[in-house]
């Protein structure tokens, strides 16, 4: 069965609740991820997600078959929005059970700090002042200008190097 | 000259102003592809860049082969 999915339309933290339903569960954790309306001291208008989405299926399936043997056999489901979400919207619903309470917890903390750093999905802001931009993009792309790059504590740094190096030396 | 198919993400794909597309190329490795491409669209420089071939995260070195379908992995910023 599919644990990730992806989804253009709004989700809700009760069909997730369903998906995970167990008769040997005596605890259910979610985590929902919202909309905010501000990121990084700027005012947030709406959002844009975008996926990879047959490695990010793949990676998100992963992420929860290690959560499941990490945390006692947790059951996990994540579903996460693709496209336009306004200001409110859920993003992303985490939905764990687990017999005991603390691996409920614990499982569904992992579940999410992983996708987010592993899972092939980027986010488009839209500010008030309408400007744009995308999250963790943009950013680097000045600091990459503003500072050197040997200088970075990057555990990637020899990915980051290999693509764009000759940058600097052209 | 192996023939491969290249998808774009996010600002990437801004910035080469399409989805994918299947080109010839002289790069040997998953590497010298995106500098490649880097310089032909001006790909902005991004930190902690990833690459998959045939949808799965794969090494910037691995050399390619006829067929093989690549995708760059901008910086992630799910949830």
């Amino acid at each position: 069965m599919m644990r990730f999915a992806f989804s253009r339309e709004p989700v809700s933290g009760a069909d997730i609740r369903r998906l995970v339903g167990d008769d040997a569960a005596g605890a259910y954790v979610a985590f929902e991820g919202w909309v905010r309306n501000h990121n990084e001291g700027r005012e947030v208008r709406r959002l844009e997600y975008e996926a990879y989405e047959s490695l990010g299926v793949k990676e998100g399936e992963r992420i929860i078959a290690e959560a499941g043997q990490r945390f006692g056999g947790a059951s996990v489901y994540c579903v996460h929005r693709l496209g336009p979400l306004e200001i409110g919207d859920i993003a992303v619903i985490v939905g764990v059970s687990t017999p005991h309470r603390g691996e409920a917890f614990d499982a569904c903390r992992y579940v999410i700090d992983e996708v987010k750093h592993r899972v092939p999905i980027w986010k488009k802001e839209h500010y008030v002042d309408g400007d744009s931009g995308w999250v963790n993009c943009e950013r680097c792309a000045s600091a990459a200008h503003d500072h050197d790059h040997d200088s970075h504590d990057d555990p990637s740094g020899d990915e980051r190097q290999r693509g764009t190096g000759r940058r600097q030396a052209g | 000259m192996p023939n491969v198919r290249i998808e774009y993400f996010a600002i990437l794909r801004e910035h080469a102003g399409k989805d994918a597309e299947e080109l010839q190329t002289g790069a040997c490795t998953a590497g010298e592809l995106f500098n490649e491409l880097a310089d032909r669209y001006a790909f902005p420089e991004l930190n902690s860049m990833k690459v998959a071939i045939n949808e799965e995260f794969d090494d910037w070195d691995t050399a390619l082969a006829d067929g093989d379908s690549v995708a760059f992995i901008p910086p992630v910023a799910g949830g």
